[in-house]
């Protein structure tokens, strides 16, 4: 077997010393209100207020905008939110035999928008309906050029720019804020599901900046060949660290990486695909690579031939003097190794299992395209599973990120890593090397973290119940309405719907005297921006 | 950056990472119960979280008020002499040998040059001459001069296995298997539990323990024994119709199981946020250390003052154990915490009339090696000890010490006493139920005495 050689691996700079950022004077902000205009979801502007950090105080009567609408042009989705309804999708959404055939409207488009990103903000569902389904998905899973991040930059709590690789959390912050403004969703899905699948952990990699590295090595590699991600992420730093592969040499290898690329990577657990000794004679053909340590931690990754083992190894079955590249080529050529990936890929999308008939589809678009993922995902993403199947949980930062864009938020304090850790889900540290648990999203303590992560984004954005003068006459329909565009009038279910207008109707009918009438009213209108938030709709997907 | 400790060997570390991975044992090592409560968090408190965004017009509602009628069901399932079991785990396997140190065994000094204690540094075990307490333990000596400390001063099981991940998750499932998904205490509670009570299994390091695993009776982790609070920008009265809201979405119907995880979650949250109002806001009778363990564990007397409905509860000791290296130090102040604030827990119970109610048990996953190695510190062994602590502990010594001229073939403290024992008796003694339905094998265990009658 002819297995091509790559050049092992680029240089890293490891030299750079942590800027220490402990003993920062706290400046004086000013926190000040302000209004902008932000799509309202129906092909309109609506105002919106925020609080905004001033870092000088602001002169007296300087301008809060929120001045001068913006021209319907400007407005994202706005052609297919007021100006022409979507055309009908028969005649221009041509699909693929075994894909959705039914209507492709905004329902799907949304939930395409939500699975395949962090959901449809301002007419962007609406833009993809017009689009058909192939053209829609195509244009999550070939974007062009390099993400744009539009929007503020993200700060920490004083508004400082971010030390993503220095400062405790800030690494989260950072992923999160791509979540947020990227026009590439799909690319920061993909790579959150690939760090769930190799998931490392900075419990035991010595630098932030390694982490954030493996994060852009799924970036690059998330729709292009499975074996490149494979062999770069075997040979990665941060891998290197996690699982021991930097301790793997030939007087005595450690068998660590070579039984996780097999039972969690590549093959899959009790499949029969491998045996302890495939285990043994694996972890010799990855031995060879090792750092150095210093006051930075782990740096210098490199593969040292007087450190791997040269004698033939024995893997499935195969004989040669095997080394880490041949080692992931032989998982992926393994014939149990297309349906592990199909049906791994799949759980993150559809939370019903892979039919027979399904994986058959996949596995062959899979081998036949030489482990290409993109394939494999757009199949996933037309598949009428995608579009059928019940709903499934957002993962906790998937749904702040979402909650973020959709209330026109920016990541602009820390709270965002540790509420999201107490949530259960803090980035680069996944419990452990088998990723995230979905079915452990929910329970009472990671529940109230949800809701504590709304009732912070919806800072600026609540009534201020005794500082604000709020209307004494908004009726019980008008104040869902309002919520309701707050959060880009999403589509709530009809018995969700029905239970808040009765809270709306049931807080008014609390107001027995004058003086309630505007504070019981804002505190309605906060109460109902707070369910909309932690309801049901909002937390699946 | 995290500075990490590497007084821990690698193993430990990472065999807590894979708790429910597959990975290591290869076994697949169980995950808890899809649905059961398992939270992370690291606990921020009502008061934190006030501070943090100094400025918010938030409205901070039940601190002050306590809605009894939230707790009438509660109270009234809970008799109010129900026992409770109080589970205290050293995580890590504390060294036994220093806990309770030989220092009259001859061949002590020889196994312990640089660690062993000198005759006389600690108070001495009155059961036992041979054996010494630790310096630090020095509150457990005061309980059990009172009578109320059963020592296990060698316990655990045949062919003990020397890996954190698999001795402990024997322990915790009361069965010397991988194959379980519910604890001991979790089969326990499956058993007398109640279909509506989350609190009458509660860990208090927010992720729940194993061992409290249910496979059908709720059961919650707080991460905060500052109470449980949903924070919102809505004041009262409109936020109790809110939460009204909340809960609804929680008792909805269903059409899809995504559908009912999330309605199930909500309606525990709002649950346990009515059961758990404004307990928070405690005051103790006596002096604790001013420790975040003993803060948890006078918040949990507090709790039961209270009257809410807990039947087991969870907590891990102050610190780590796992003492690979520089044991000394970590183990003095580790130790210390956690039994300073333990006699303050029991002094606690007494002085409100709770201490009949409440056994402690105090346990790790093994001992350490007798033998110290090279780094002043101690690796894997094999007996370990335990402690069961309250005013209805019989105070009697279980299982002797075996002596260290009498090793087993890894040169590790031989056992006298197997903790399935200990579980089958405090079921039987302590809970009132029968250990054959929850402890496998039960009938093939002593039935130590560990209750005064």
């Amino acid at each position: 077997m002819a297995i091509p050689r790559h050049s092992p691996v680029k240089a890293v700079d490891e030299k750079r010393k942590p800027k220490h950022r402990g003993h920062r004077k706290r400046r004086r902000v000013w926190k000040d209100k302000h209004f902008r205009w932000v799509p309202d979801g129906h092909g309109d502007w609506r105002v919106q207020g925020y609080i905004y950090t001033h870092h000088h105080k602001p002169k007296k009567g300087h301008f809060r905008g929120p001045g001068k609408k913006p021209t319907a042009q400007a407005l994202p989705g706005a052609a297919a939110g007021t100006a022409a309804p979507p055309p009908a999708p028969a005649v221009s959404d041509p699909r693929p035999p075994g894909a959705y055939q039914g209507t492709f409207g905004v329902p799907q488009a949304t939930r395409l928008l939500e699975r395949a990103g962090f959901g449809a903000v301002g007419g962007q569902a609406e833009a993809l309906v017009s689009l058909g389904l192939v053209g829609a998905v195509q244009s999550l899973t070939r974007p062009s050029g390099s993400a744009v991040l539009s929007g503020p930059a993200p700060t920490d709590d004083d508004g400082n720019p971010l030390a993503p690789a220095d400062a405790w959390g800030h690494d989260h912050l950072w992923w999160l804020d791509r979540m947020v403004r990227t026009n590439q969703p799909l690319v920061e899905r993909m790579a959150l599901i690939f760090h769930d699948w190799f998931a490392t952990s900075l419990a035991n990699v010595s630098r932030q900046q390694q982490m954030i590295d493996q994060s852009n090595l799924f970036r690059s590699h998330c729709f292009g060949s499975f074996l490149d991600l494979f062999r770069a992420v075997t040979i990665d730093p941060a891998m290197l660290q996690w699982l021991n592969g930097n301790e793997n040499y030939k007087w005595a290898p450690n068998e660590n990486y070579a039984r996780e690329m097999m039972e969690l990577f590549s093959l899959g657990a009790d499949r029969g695909a491998y045996s302890e000794d495939d285990i043994r004679e694996q972890a010799r053909a990855l031995t060879g690579w090792r750092n150095d340590w210093g006051d930075v931690g782990a740096y210098n990754f490199r593969f040292d031939p007087k450190w791997h083992d040269t004698g033939t190894k024995t893997v499935f079955g195969r004989s040669g003097n095997w080394g880490w590249e041949d080692a992931c080529q032989l998982c992926v050529e393994h014939p149990l190794h297309p349906s592990f990936f199909a049906a791994k890929l799949w759980s993150y999308f559809v939370p019903q299992p892979l039919s027979n008939q399904r994986q058959d589809e996949l596995t062959s678009l899979y081998s036949g395209s030489g482990w290409q993922i993109r394939p494999v995902l757009e199949a996933i993403l037309m598949s009428p599973d995608f579009y059928e199947s019940p709903p499934m949980v957002k993962p906790p930062v998937v749904q702040l990120a979402g909650t973020l864009r959709t209330l026109g938020r920016h990541v602009d304090t820390e709270a965002w890593y540790w509420l999201c850790e107490e949530a259960g889900q803090r980035l680069f540290m996944p419990p452990n090397v088998s990723g995230w648990d979905d079915n452990r999203w929910l329970d009472t303590s990671r529940m109230r973290a949800r809701w504590n992560i709304v009732t912070y984004a919806l800072e600026g954005i609540s009534v201020d119940v005794w500082g604000d003068e709020y209307s004494t006459t908004e009726t019980a329909e008008e104040a869902l309405a309002r919520a309701l565009a707050s959060w880009g009038n999403p589509a709530l279910r009809q018995e969700h719907r029905t239970e808040l207008l009765d809270l709306a109707r049931r807080s008014e009918s609390l107001i027995v005297a004058n003086w309630q009438k505007g504070p019981y009213r804002a505190m309605r209108q906060n109460a109902l921006l707070q369910l909309i938030g932690v309801s049901p709709d909002a937390i699946l997907q | 950056m995290s500075s990490p400790k590497h007084t821990c060997c690698d193993g430990f570390t990472r065999s807590q990472l894979l708790r429910s991975a597959a990975a290591e044992a290869g076994k697949g090592l169980p995950a808890i119960e899809p649905g059961m409560p398992d939270p992370a968090g690291t606990g921020l408190s009502r008061r934190k979280f006030l501070s943090r965004s100094a400025g918010l017009a938030l409205a901070v509602y039940g601190a002050s008020k306590i809605p009894l009628s939230a707790f009438e069901t509660g109270i009234a399932q809970a008799a109010q002499n129900d026992k409770i079991v109080v589970s205290v785990f050293f995580d890590g396997g504390i060294d036994a040998l220093s806990v309770l140190a030989p220092v009259g065994d001859p061949k002590y000094s020889q196994l312990r040059p640089n660690l062993g204690f000198a005759p006389g540094a600690g108070p001495t075990f009155s059961e036992d001459t041979r054996l010494q307490w630790h310096p630090a333990a020095g509150a457990l000596a005061t309980l059990h001069g009172e009578g109320k400390v059963s020592a296990f001063p060698a316990i655990g099981y045949d062919h003990p296995d020397q890996s954190h991940f698999t001795s402990r998750h024997y322990y915790e499932i009361g069965e010397l298997q991988v194959g379980y998904r519910t604890g001991w205490l979790g089969r326990y509670l499956d058993a007398v539990g109640d279909d509506e009570n989350p609190l009458q299994g509660l860990s208090l390091d927010g992720d729940l323990s194993p061992m409290i695993a249910t496979a059908e009776k709720p059961v919650a982790a707080i991460d905060s024994v500052d109470g449980y609070d949903l924070w919102s920008r809505v004041g009262d009265p409109v936020e109790g119709e809110m939460f009204r809201s909340f809960a609804k979405f929680g008792t909805l119907p269903s059409d899809s199981p995504g559908m009912a995880g999330v309605r199930r979650a909500t309606y525990q949250t709002d649950k346990l946020r009515q059961d758990l109002a404004g307990v928070g806001d405690f005051t103790s009778p006596v002096p604790y250390p001013d420790t975040y363990f003993a803060h948890k564990l006078a918040g949990l007397a507090a709790y039961i003052n209270f009257g809410l409905p807990l039947r087991v509860v969870t907590i891990r000791a102050a610190g780590g154990y796992d003492t690979h290296a520089d044991q000394a130090a970590d183990l003095e102040s580790n130790l210390r915490e956690t039994c300073d604030a333990i006699l303050a827990f029991q002094r606690d119970l007494e002085q409100r009339g709770l201490a009949d109610r409440v056994l402690t048990e105090l346990w790790s996953e093994f001992g350490r090696r007798p033998e110290e190695n090279g780094s002043l510190g101690t690796d894997h062994g094999a007996a370990g000890c335990a402690f069961l602590i309250g005013s209805k502990a019989k105070g009697e010594m279980v299982g002797e010490f075996p002596g260290l001229g009498n090793l087993d073939e890894d040169e590790n403290l031989k056992v006298t006493s197997d903790f399935r024992a200990m579980y089958c008796s405090l079921l039987e003694q302590w809970l009132g139920h029968d250990a054959e339905t929850i402890i496998p094998g039960a009938a093939g265990f002593a039935r130590p005495v560990l209750v005064k009658p």
